[in-house]
């Protein structure tokens, strides 16, 4: 009762070898196909590093085993009937590569097969019911004829599909057979074997399988299933395929993993592995663990890694991926008139909240990082040139490079208008607005009223495209806008509002409350425009004679909800 | 695959005569290539040692003698097996130690750098005659390359991996990398290693897009954009290279190693923040003597299409600036220009 491999090598021989003999000289059988691309010296030269081990054998007939087709079906066939005959004490035969390696003892998988003599360990999986392949065909792989060589006539292979699929030709399967797909190394026991090699409709299933595509993912995988009496759908050799469906290849670096995973044998290995072929072809009993196979802990690690390849990393952004631009690292909060409403609203906020609280980061002459600083995380660079150059590069690389806290800034008419279609369309953004209150600016600073009335129909006119633009159905963004006079009737409750979301403590009382600007005369000076022809609505309706009382948090009860 | 950029032609016509210009030009290079190797003069000539399969390193190099001996070694130990070296005048004894070294075939020149658009027209040349068919790196003395896995794997593991993927280009994003002080004030003897004077580089921003019809990418940022072009950053330096390819001969560079025709090649490289196998060129430009350097450069006006535009950024060397500030991160190793976005595994896990 033991194990034989039959195994396929087409490069790498020298390791082919190395990983042969220690199968031979565990005491199992070995059946090797070279492939017929593979140079007459160098087959020979590799037979003869084998030559002294008897039970090592060679296939015959070398077949040609191009990726995708029959050869490498047939080539298994061979090799198997000339294992079975030669060997009939075996209990199971294995398909391995050449870039196969063992990563456990062999007579520990002599003890694992022999516990369990009748099952037959090969994935095998209906293509209804899950989509098993990784991109390429899924059906068509058993609907369609594939006589042209996907790599050497491609053109003609393509246009032979695009052919088929547009008169809609489906080949007839052969009677009773269910098509099952997995991965191509199995293990299967030897009576399962002699009856698939020995059925009486063969012939009937090769002509059939020899125009399927990739027939070594399907042949033994659907036969098995007709033959069988237990199927264990997996496969024991661990073998990863990235998203392409390009097979992983594992290096000295991977040594670690490889051990955790149990399992038997692994592929591909990279033939200058020296440190894995050296440390894991031995048979030393220490390192027997008598595990089940757990190729999970892998999985787990290449699915996180292939997310990684196949969507990014949120906020980070990549040349390939453009023009898309819906997302940045992390959340962020936008203020607009909260700084000309109230006295150091800045220094307030980032008190209150525990945020990072920027000045106007868009400000057309110089970056107001938080304290003023000339370059910040990331060596972002404070020069307004070179921020207006990439605006939005600029938002998405500050988020980006201070990742795991909250940024806050503000935001108004007077300056770079650029990334307000980005911030209104980024889910990560929360924007509130005081429509309007950037007037109380222009009434403290003593400017002649010509001017004055010219810079507020003008900020007007931005602000109130901004407010359009945010009002639009598809933003993304946490938006709330008040007028001034709305924002006025209750200030606090409206702050504690937007500092509910943002408070990195969870909602939290109000017991600070900013200070108001001086508004009393405010009133006046928006009549005063009105009377010079311009009427500043986006303030809202604000009472000509209105003085705001001063702000006092615990006069006005608010529940906590 | 990546897409090509918006704005080229959908039509099959435009389609045509974009692919007819591209070929002529491609052409057009090749032969500019083909006569500057009557500018060369072969100094030593080791090539019949080239084996198939051999990595081979291309550079083209003026007084460099300080650099010469870290950037052989870790090229050697990157997997490097044949150096071809065009020496375009150097008078620092670069070239005689080079023609001693046994793994470098050596060319000497005196003709112009930028006649010869940087030197790549002589490199064009010998990729032709040398490189067909082999994996190439094209890099400059002071560039070194970091791979993923280094230093536990090696360019020859690359090379298999990109090539078990149909792949044939690798790129990487420039990283300057610059001194604690002042520039010149550092205690850097020539032949020490750069990387133990030059620790700082700039995590960000970086900035790409690609070029329609010569789909070439081009990526901007880092510490040059901040502190020498923030006035003028549409002419910041180009960052991003595709400095490994396994060569054709009818491949040409078109503007150092930054883009090549055929233009598909361009696409292999995404630029930072990109998800597929990727590395990073540390530049170490700015040792102590490259404030006098600069001062020679501007006066040789070989460098830059239009020189005269950047008086101001040689006299900013010159004037021996300290390029640190407190966000400057200190270089560690690959993993952690992967965390930030500036390099990538990609599939190869």
């Amino acid at each position: 009762m033991t194990v034989g491999f039959v195994m396929l090598v087409h490069t790498a021989l020298e390791r082919a070898a190395q990983v042969a003999r220690h199968w031979a000289e565990s005491g199992c059988p070995v059946v090797i196909h070279a492939d017929a691309k593979v140079p007459d010296g160098d087959f020979q030269a590799f037979c003869d590093s084998l030559g002294d081990l008897e039970n090592v054998a060679f296939s015959a007939r070398r077949q040609r085993c191009e990726w995708g087709t029959w050869g490498i079906v047939g080539a298994t066939i061979e090799a198997s009937e000339r294992m079975l005959a030669d060997h009939p004490s075996l209990s199971h035969v294995y398909l391995a590569s050449g870039s196969c390696l063992p990563l456990r003892p062999v007579p520990e998988l002599v003890a694992y097969l022999a516990e369990r003599p009748r099952t037959d360990f090969i994935e095998s999986v209906t293509i209804e019911d899950v989509g098993w392949s990784k991109g390429g065909f899924d059906h068509e792989r058993f609907s369609l004829r594939f006589p042209f060589s996907f790599k050497r006539q491609r053109f003609f292979f393509d246009r032979f599909v695009d052919l088929q699929r547009r008169f809609g030709t489906v080949r007839k399967l052969p009677e009773g057979l269910v098509p099952h797909l997995g991965s191509q190394w199995w293990c299967l026991s030897r009576r399962t074997l002699e009856a698939v090699l020995r059925d009486p409709r063969r012939s009937e299933y090769d002509r059939y399988f020899r125009q399927v595509w990739i027939p070594d993912e399907s042949y033994f995988q659907s036969l098995a299933r007709l033959h069988s009496v237990r199927i264990e759908s997996r496969s024991l050799t661990l073998s990863k395929f990235d998203f392409q469906g390009k097979p992983h290849t594992f290096y000295d670096d991977h040594l670690q993993l490889l051990r955790r995973s149990d399992c038997f044998v692994a592929r591909k290995i990279w033939p200058r592995a020296e440190r894995l072929y050296s440390s894991l072809l031995s048979n030393d009993p220490r390192v027997t663990k008598n595990a089940e196979p757990s190729p999970g802990k892998i999985d787990r690690l290449f699915a996180k890694a292939s997310d990684l390849r196949v969507r990014g990393r949120s906020g980070l952004y990549m040349q390939s991926r453009f023009p898309r631009s819906d997302r940045s690292a992390g959340p962020y909060s936008v203020f607009e008139g909260f700084d000309s409403l109230f006295e150091n609203f800045e220094s307030w906020l980032g008190k209150v909240t525990g945020c990072r609280v920027h000045g106007h980061l868009y400000n057309p002459s110089r970056v107001e990082f938080s304290g003023g600083e000339k370059t910040y995380n990331g060596c972002l660079s404070d020069s307004a040139r070179l921020r207006d150059y990439n605006p939005c590069g600029f938002l998405t690389g500050l988020l980006w490079n201070t990742r795991g806290e909250r940024q806050c800034f503000m935001f108004g008419p007077a300056d770079n208008q650029y990334p307000q279609v980005f911030m209104a369309g980024d889910p990560n953004a929360q924007i509130s607005v005081i429509t309007g209150a950037w007037a109380i600016g222009l009434y403290r600073t003593n400017i002649t009223s010509e001017v004055v009335r010219k810079e507020a129909a003008r900020l007007q006119r931005i602000e109130h495209a901004h407010v359009e633009l945010l009002r639009e159905r598809w933003t993304k963004a946490q938006i709330r806008i008040w007028t001034l006079a709305e924002f006025i009737e209750a200030p606090m409750d409206n702050l504690q509002e937007i500092l509910d979301e943002i408070s990195l403590n969870g909602p939290r009382r109000l017991t600070e409350a900013p200070r108001l600007m001086d508004l009393s005369g405010f009133g006046q000076f928006l009549q005063q425009l009105k009377n010079d022809g311009m009427n500043l609505h986006m303030a809202g309706d604000f009472p000509v004679g209105h003085t705001p009382a001063p702000l006092n948090p615990t006069a006005r009860p608010y529940l906590v909800k | 695959m990546t897409l090509p950029p918006e704005g080229d032609p959908v039509g099959l016509l435009g389609r045509v005569r974009d692919a007819f210009r591209l070929r002529w030009k491609r052409r057009r290079t090749l032969w500019r290539s083909l006569r500057s190797r009557h500018q060369l003069e072969s100094v030593a000539d080791r090539t019949g040692a080239i084996r198939p399969d051999q990595i081979l390193g291309f550079t083209t190099l003026r007084n460099e003698i300080d650099r010469l001996p870290c950037f052989l070694e870790h090229n050697r130990k990157l997997g490097v097996s044949h150096f071809l070296i065009v020496d375009n005048g150097s008078d620092d004894g670069s070239a005689a130690w080079l023609a001693a070294q046994p793994d470098v075939s050596l060319w000497s020149t005196r003709a112009s750098y930028k006649a010869s658009r940087y030197g790549v027209d002589w490199l064009t040349w010998l990729q032709i005659r040398y490189g067909h068919g082999h994996w190439c790196l094209t890099v400059d003395a002071d560039e070194l390359l970091l791979i993923p896995h280094w230093p536990d794997r090696t360019l020859v593991d690359l090379a298999a991996w990109l090539d078990a993927r149909g792949e044939t280009a690798f790129g990487a994003l420039m990283l300057d990398l610059y001194p604690e002080g002042t520039l010149a004030e550092t205690s850097h003897q020539p032949g020490d290693n750069p990387l133990e004077t030059l620790h700082y580089f700039d995590a960000a921003p970086y900035r790409a897009r690609r070029k329609p019809f010569e789909w070439s990418l081009w990526v901007q940022g880092g510490v040059r954009d901040r502190f020498f072009f923030a006035d003028s950053p549409r002419r910041a330096p180009t960052l991003n290279k595709l400095p490994f390819i396994r060569w054709n001969r009818r491949f040409a560079y078109r503007n150092s190693t930054h883009s090549i025709l055929p233009r598909h090649l361009n696409l292999a490289y995404d630029g930072p923040g990109g998800d597929r196998a990727s590395g990073v060129l540390l530049h170490t430009k700015f040792l102590p003597s490259v404030v006098e350097r600069s001062v020679i450069e501007k006066a040789r006006r070989e460098h830059f299409g239009t020189p005269g535009q950047f008086d101001a950024y040689y006299d900013a060397i010159a004037a021996n600036p300290s390029l640190w500030n407190e966000k400057s991160l200190a270089f560690r190793d690959w993993r952690q220009l992967e965390e930030l976005g500036l390099m990538a595994r990609g599939a190869w896990r």
